[in-house]
Parts: C-alpha cells; structure tokens; sequence
C-alpha cells in the first residue's frame, strides 16, 4: 500500500488529508509540523511527503530541504500544499525541491489524480 | 367498535405493567418502565406536593418518588416492605411510582382500549388514557405524563 | 463532514487565541519575529480552513489580514500605534467572521469593508503599489521567475506548437531530465507513465552520454530519452500539459511533430548516436526492479507496484500527539461515575464501622488506601475540566477596546494571572458576567480623559482582570482606577426606585450593594453599552449559580473592584451535615461564618415572636431551617438548638437554627431539576455515605436581604416559616 506523510499544522487539514487519502486507498501517517515530520520520517518511510508551507517551529520549505539532505529518503516524492498558485510560489516551490504542489482548498478527485501521477 | 371490519384495522400491540393500588388495577406501558424496586426510604422534600413521597436513590440518580394511590384519589399510602416502586422514564425524567403490588406484564392491543367510564371521578379521569378489559378485570391505563408533579411556577 | 466542519471551528478558536495573544504583545512592545509569524500562520490556517469550507468572505478577508502581517514580517511595514489597532480591529472582525459561518451565517457585506479596504490600502501603501494587495505581495515577495536548468523558453511550448492541436497527432518528445528533475524526487519513468495514459507512447533511451556506470552518479544529466506520442482523441490540451507541470525548468524538452503529424513540422533529424531501447516499453520500465537506471536507487519503494508488497506490520500506523479532544459529555460521565466511586467508598466505610470490631487490621488498611485513591482519583478527574483562564480574558481585551471607542474614553485590559486553572463550565458561563461588569468599569467607572487630567491620572484608564486562586477557590478580580462608586447618586437612585426610604440610614457598604438589587438601574446616566437591560442583579445571579459569591468595593476618585469568587470545579461543596426535623441536610460551608452550641447563644425573643441573636452589638435575625422548609409548624425550642451564623453575599447576617451538627464534609452535587424540580430554599441534594439523600440548603434564598421580601414571604404562602423583614 502506498503510504503517504502529511505533514500540516492545522488539525482541520490533517484530518482532512487524513479523510481523502484514507478513502483513496493509502495508508496516511500525520505530523504536526516540520519538525515532527523530520522525527517521523525514517518511521514512516513514505512513498509521497504532503506539506503546508507555513508551519511553526520548521516551515514546509525547511521541511523539504531536511529531507532532500537527508539519506534513505531523500528523494521521496514531495508535495506542497499551497493556497497560493502563481508561478512564483511553483519556483519557489521547485528550488525547495518539492516535486510538485496542490493549491488550497483542495478537490479529493483532484488530489489523489496528482499523487498517483507521482507515485507507482 | 367491534365491527366486521377486524381485518382491515391495524393491530397495534403493547406489553403493559399490571400494578394495583387499593385493589384496583392500573397499568402502564412497559416501554416506559426501566426497572422495578422493594420500597426504599426516601428523603422528604419540602414544599413538595403531597403525593410526592420524596426522593430516593437510585444507583447515584436522585429521582423523586410519587405515591399513586394518593395522586390518584385514594389515601395515602403507609410505604411499608410489601409496597414496590416501579421505575419509569418519562420523556428525559426518571420517577418513581410507589404502588401496592406489581401483578402482571401482559401484551394488550392498543386500539382495543376503550374509553374511561363515565363514572370515575374528575381525578381519576384526567390520569387515565383509558381501559383495557380482562376476562374478569378491568385495567386502568394510566397517563404518566399528566400523573407527573407538575412543574411549580416559582415567583421571581 | 460535519464533524470535520465542527473541528475546525474549534480549531479558529484556538487559532484566534493565538493570534490575540500574538496581538497583545505586539500591543505591550514584547513582540518579536516569531510573534509576527504565528499570527500570520494563525491567519493563514484559517484562510486555507475557510477555502476548503467554502467560506468566501473569511477568506478573502483573512487574505488581506495575513497579506499585512506578512509585510510586518517582511520589514515592509513598521507596526506603530495605528497599525496594532488596525490588526486589533481586524482581529475583531475575523472572530465575527468566525462565529457567523459558524452558525452557517455571513456578516451583511458592509460590516468590516471599512476593515477590508484599510487592510488593503495599509498593504498596499507598505508595497508602493495599488490595486489588489493580495496580488501586488505574492509579486513582491517572490523573486522574478527564473530557470534553474536549461529550459525551452524557460516555459512548456505551447501544445499547437507541439504539433498536436487536433489530439491525435503524433509528436516526438526529447526529453532530458537535470539533476534537480530527480532531485525534487521526480521519476521519469513515472511521468513517461502518465503521458502513456493519454495516448500511445513509444521511449526511446539515449545512452550516448551516460559514462560507465561506476564512473560517476548516474543522475547526473546524462540520459535522455526520445518520446513518440500519440495522444488519444478524449485527452485535451490541459491534460498533457499537466503531466509536465511539475518538471517544468528542470528539464530539456523539445517537442516536434514527426512527419505522421498532419500539417506538421518536418521531423528533427534523429542524433545518429541515439540507440533504441530494445523493447523498453514504458511498461516495462516502471516494472522494472528496484535499484534499475530508471527508478530512484534511493527510494526503492517507488518502484514498487501499487498493487505489491504490503506494508511491514510494524510500522506505526497512528499519529502521536501531545493532547486528545474529548467530548465533554465523556468527561462529565467519568466525573459522574468518580463521584459514585466515592460514595460507594463512603458507605462501605460506614458499613465496616458498624461491624464489630473485632475485624482485622488489614481491611482498615486497605480501606484507608481506597479512601486515599478514590479521592486522587476523583482530584484528576476534576483536572480533566479544568483550563486556564487566558482566552476568557482575552475575550475581555475586544470588550474594553469596544466599549471604550464607543464610550469616547481610553482605556487599556491588564489581566493578571491568566494560567489561572478554572472548570471548564465555569469559564464560558463567565463571559456574559464578565463581559458586562468590563463594560460597567468603562461605562460608569472611567472618566473621560479630561476629567482623569484634570485629576492628575493618566488619560487612559486602566482595567484589571485578575484570576488566582486562593483557599480551594478561584478568585477573579475585575478592577478599574476610575471614580469610584457616586454613593449620593446612587442612594438617590434606589430612593426614587422604592427600594430603600430616605430615611434608612444606609453604611458606604449598604449603599455599594444597591446596585446588586434587582430593579436597580441608573437609567438615567446608563449609556445604551452598559444598560442592555442587564443590571449587576443579574451578574450576581449568574455567579451564584455558578456556586460563586460577588462583592464589590469602591474608593472615590480611586475606583471600584468587583471581586468574585468561585468553587475550583461545580461538582462537589464542602459542607456541614446538620440534623433537621430528623432529616439531614447540608448546608455549605462558604457562607458559614460561626456555629453556636445550644445554650452559647444569646436569643432575643421580640414582640412578635421573632427571635433574633445579640452578636457583637448587632442583632442577627434568627431562622429555624426546619420550620423554613416546612417541615414542623412550630420552631423547636431555640434553647436545644445549634445556631449557625451565615452571612449572605450582600454582607447581611442571619442565624439558621438547626437541631443538630454533625460533621463537615465534601459532598457530591446532584441535581435536583433533571428529575423534578427548582425546590425553593434547596439548592441541590447529595448522597451520604449510607446512601440515603441529604438536600443541600440555599442559604441565600432563606433570608431576604434588608429592604426585600424573602421567598417565604411571597412564593410559598403554605410555608409556616414566621420571619418577616420589610
């Protein structure tokens, strides 16, 4: 099964990404912010990384950039959770080395299209 | 209202709680009765009705307790070992009913129920839905709501 | 959804405490960075919570608010005095926002457009820019679009340029992929893969620059491949264009028609070093085995079939979290049934005391222990219910700054105190009281700023929200350096209303208490903030039905405190068992002030038969509970009787003769009303020990303060309870 890490401070989104891909058939870990993510990552050995951008204590960005320096992982599929969708965020997105992002407020159908586009 | 038409009315089955209070029997719906007790002392209540016996408690639940035979037009009831108190929840209200005995759960139709004769006192025919008649008796239904301590108007 | 719906209100809650909190830092000059950030974030989450609900004009709104707040971050804009007011305000109307999508409601759409358009012109004055502010940050906040790798025009070619305008034509893609293409986790197989879906799909690797493969990473932009596509005749333009959405500007991509294209462009020379991939259908590449050139070596699990091996058991599934919500009903039932545990332990005491004793020291031991653990376990639970007082009072800071615009005074909340635990119930039921005593400290207390000049105080007053606890209670001072109470005023108030004669000879104390009397309204010199048809009556109902007592006291030309006091938690009362015409009640301790044996006490008896008891000069009106609460005629002979000296919330005293004392204890509320009814004189009931109910006395409804008729008097006609005040 695939297995997927969101990582988004707002317990709302959590349980809402946690709803979507649950439903859609992956196995969802959550954590509450960058930092909790980088904790969980080795643990939960994802297939595809969900983040939200802004977040206490390590934003999405610093997210992004522990896991692309760290070993096993590091080239796990990444999506950024946006609520902004101008080609400056998807560059701002890119140099983080996000794989790709999904703008807020987010379509189920459209959600999962994306992670299946970026996972096998 | 016996007529030929038997088949077409609708059968409207209950399981009733056959009590008695001064000889006479009474009855009320099961769904209404959560458990049946020995009788408890209670605890008097000032400024209460005086049908109100006061309340007991039951398992934690503070429940007031009202004397049938009393609210119903009889004396008063002397509570004493051989009286039972059935436990009933009306609407989100748990009350107890002191009455003499509990005699029999019997299932009853509804729409056979006849209406309460003519010669019953005013009392008794407010507190009474109806009649249900068995071979040799005749059981009052009683209206457990309208039988209820009516919610005193408190002056501000 | 609807539970998703409901967590998420909860969530603004929080999200606005966080940001009022972040607000008043700002406000005292303790921000820093981080104070900025967790605003933003605060805003920002419940715009992105609002999209997701549909809930337009929270959004748009939290878009221009966190557009400002990103300029404070940012350095783009200095936070002075008009700022912070202008957050203040819109912190305001966002809660308002809140609340009314809440109830599945929007503002009408000029309430906060005043708040918007400042917001919006703030931002824009702070980005040199006009129109929508919202667009003019997101372009001042990102750098200018920039490749990072060489990419055809830095952009997608345009899908007629690719030659397949009519869907079904064929095209020859050359792709080449930089190190950042894998580096942001992209697998070209997998986009070779998504583009197969949409049509027919030949690849073709070029090996002509990848070097032996022990020479150097094999990332390195050395493969590229060579795509022939046929899109099917149902895929749009959109759609082929979205499977290279994410890797725009991290590849090479040329896109040419080949000479099957209808109208096309002559196909592109192939590089004659460019060999087939011999049978490499896309198919088989993304079967291909983990640690294969076209999967990622490093993730390995990529490569697997979805449909393959499961996951390791192992792995931990749920997230771990500091706290959990828990439906307060849960709560309450395990308080409840807490409650139960300690009456159960009771009356298995008891019992054991009745046995001889002769039984063994070992059950007394254990007993003791359950005793101890019960109460433990009771204490915790009640913790459970308890939070901190912080987001009532910062409720408060929006009342003061309200009511002061309103009221045309200055004024600023100092609260104290804030980590203050309080049971939950107890909590939201104070915000109404609180609210209305805050606008009365400003209404009536505060003078307007020349009349505090004048007087040699700062212009803007000062209101003091306070919370502590002190002696197993909660203690919530509400305290203003206005005037202080018009004594002369409000004697004349009370005389004109009939409730005192003006004769009475009434103490400072007496005259402060008047505004606690029901009908007591200075009408006249109320403005329409703090009238709204609430008296402090009403505060004081509010708080006694919480169990709390209210006092208040006044220095003129310094100010008035209002101080309320309540239980830790509203489900158990420290009490005094007493014995009444063979039944037992409680009576609670808070207002006892002494207990009087039989024979201590010096009884009057007046010429109505009253009684009344000579103490320290004064004489206390003495009451007998069991003829109160009808349950004698006749008053037991005062002489055999205990007297208990209560001193009701308004400072006046009175004597409740009992006939007997018999312990203090805590005791368990039970109410009554769930399954009855309000009893007059009781305010509750309690089970005892050997499970017999004991009803527990309202010691302010026995007796009338001066200048009222008591319940007895005018409720309860039947009652023999033969003490009469006027």
């Amino acid at each position: 099964m695939t297995r997927i890490l969101a990582v988004d401070d707002s317990r709302t989104m959590r349980s809402m990404l946690q709803q979507a891909l649950t439903g859609a058939g992956f196995e969802v870990e959550l954590a509450e912010d960058g930092v909790d993510g980088l904790e969980r990552l080795e643990a939960a050995d994802p297939d595809l990384i969900i983040t939200d951008i802004n977040m206490p204590r390590l934003d999405g960005f610093g997210f992004i950039d522990g896991v692309r320096k760290g070993d096993r992982i590091s080239s796990v599929p990444i999506l950024v959770l946006t609520t902004e969708s101008g080609d400056a965020l998807k560059q701002r997105a890119r140099d983080a080395g996000a794989t790709g992002w999904i703008v807020k407020p987010f379509d189920e159908e459209k959600l999962v299209q994306i992670i299946q586009r970026l996972v096998v | 209202m016996h007529d030929t038409q038997t088949e077409s009315r609708t059968v409207n089955r209950v399981e009733i709680v056959c009590f008695t209070v001064e000889d006479q029997d009474f009855s009320i719906e099961i769904s209404h009765v959560l458990e049946i007790r020995g009788w408890t002392s209670t605890t008097t209540l000032p400024h209460a009705p005086d049908f109100v016996v006061g309340m007991m408690n039951l398992r934690g639940i503070v429940l007031p307790v009202v004397d049938l035979s009393l609210r119903l037009g009889f004396g008063k009831t002397e509570p004493g070992k051989r009286h039972v108190i059935i436990i009933a929840q009306i609407d989100d209200k748990i009350v107890g009913f002191l009455v003499d005995a509990v005699s029999d759960i019997i299932t009853v139709d509804e729409s056979e129920m006849q209406a309460t004769p003519e010669v019953s006192s005013s009392r008794t025919q407010a507190f009474i839905r109806g009649v249900h008649s068995l071979d040799d008796k005749l059981v009052r239904a009683i209206d457990v709501r309208e039988v209820l301590p009516q919610e005193a108007p408190l002056s501000a | 959804m609807n539970d998703l719906n409901q967590m998420f209100f909860q969530e603004c809650d929080d999200l606005l405490e966080q940001l009022s909190s972040g607000l008043n830092d700002l406000e005292a000059g303790t921000g820093d960075a981080e104070t900025v950030n967790s605003m933003f974030r605060a805003v920002h989450s419940m715009k992105g919570g609002a999209g997701a609900f549909g809930l337009d004009q929270m959004v748009s709104f939290a878009h221009a608010f966190e557009n400002v707040l990103d300029d404070i971050r940012s350095n783009r804009l200095v936070v002075s005095a008009d700022v912070v007011n202008l957050l203040l305000t819109a912190s305001d109307h966002l809660a308002d926002l809140v609340e009314a999508a809440s109830q599945a409601a929007e503002l009408p759409p000029d309430q906060g457009a005043s708040i918007l358009s400042d917001l919006k012109h703030v931002s824009n004055a702070a980005n040199g820019t006009s129109g929508d502010a919202g667009q003019a940050v997101a372009e001042a906040e990102e750098p200018a679009f920039q490749p990072t790798f060489l990419a055809l025009d830095g952009d997608l070619p345009a899908l007629d340029e690719m030659g397949a305008p009519e869907g079904n034509g064929t095209v020859e893609i050359r792709f080449r992929a930089s190190p950042q293409l894998f580096a942001n986790g992209h697998d070209p197989a997998i986009l070779f893969r998504s583009l197969e879906a949409l049509g027919t799909l030949e690849v073709a690797a070029d090996l002509s620059a990848l070097a032996p493969l022990r020479d150097g990473p094999w990332s390195d932009p050395a493969l590229s491949w060579t795509l022939t596509f046929t899109a099917d005749d149902s895929v749009d333009e959109a759609a082929i264009r979205e499977v290279f959405e994410f890797v725009e500007g991290l590849c090479e991509l040329e896109i040419s028609a080949t000479a099957t294209g209808p109208g096309g462009l002559p196909p592109l020379p192939a590089p004659s070093d460019m060999a087939p991939l011999s049978d490499a259908t896309s198919a088989d590449m993304i079967a291909a085995p983990p640690g294969d050139n076209l999967s990622t070596p490093e993730h390995p699990a990529a490569a697997v079939p979805a449909s393959g091996a499961p996951a390791p058991a192992s792995r931990p599934a749920s997230s771990r979290t500091s706290t959990i919500r828990v439906d307060l009903h849960r709560v309450d039932r395990l308080i409840n049934l807490v409650g139960e545990l300690v009456i159960a332990e009771a009356m298995l005491r008891q019992s054991m005391d009745e046995m001889p004793s002769s039984a063994n020291s070992g059950v007394d031991e254990a007993m003791s222990q359950l005793k101890t653990l019960s109460g433990a376990i009771q204490e915790s639970v009640m913790a459970i219910r308890a939070q901190p007082v912080r987001s009532l009072f910062q409720r408060m800071s929006r009342i003061v700054r309200e009511t002061a615009r309103e009221a045309g005074k200055s004024a600023r909340l100092v609260t104290l105190g804030d980590a203050t635990e309080v049971d939950k119930t107890v909590t939201e039921r104070l915000v109404e009281p609180l609210t209305h005593m805050i606008r009365n400290a400003i209404d009536h207390g505060l003078e307007i700023p020349e009349a505090r000049r004048s007087a040699g105080k700062d212009e803007r007053g000062t209101v003091t929200l306070e919370a502590s606890h002190r002696s197993g209670r909660v203690v919530i001072l509400i305290k203003d350096d206005g005037a202080g109470i018009n004594r002369e005023k409000v004697r004349q108030i009370a005389i004109e209303k009939g409730l005192i004669r003006p004769e009475d000879d009434l103490s400072d104390s007496d005259i402060d208490n008047l505004l606690f009397r029901p009908g007591f309204s200075t009408a006249g010199e109320i403005s329409n903030l703090s009238g709204r048809g609430v008296g402090m009556d009403v505060v004081r109902n509010e708080i006694q039905s919480l169990g709390g007592r209210v006092s208040l006291q006044s220095v003129p030309g310094r100010g008035t405190s209002v101080t309320v006091s309540l239980p830790l938690t509203l489900a158990v009362l420290e009490g005094m068992v007493v014995k009444v015409a063979d039944q037992s009640l409680i009576v609670p301790t808070l207002p006892l002030r002494e207990m009087l044996q039989p024979g201590q006490a010096k009884v009057h008896t007046l010429c109505d038969g009253d009684n009344v008891l000579a103490l320290d000069g004064e004489m206390v009106p003495i009451k007998d509970l069991g003829a109160a609460l009808g349950f004698r005629s006749t008053p037991m002979c005062l002489g055999k009787q205990s007297l208990l000296l209560i001193e009701g919330d308004s400072g006046h005293r009175y004597a409740l003769a009992v006939d007997g004392i018999a312990e203090q204890r805590e005791v368990v509320i039970k109410g009554l009303e769930q399954n009855y009814q309000k009893i007059p004189g009781i305010a509750a009931a309690t089970i005892l020990g050997d499970g017999k109910i004991a009803l527990i006395v309202d010691t302010d409804q026995m007796i009338a303060p001066p200048g009222q008729g008591g319940w007895v008097d005018r409720a309860w006609p039947d009652t023999t309870g033969d003490v009469h005040h006027a």
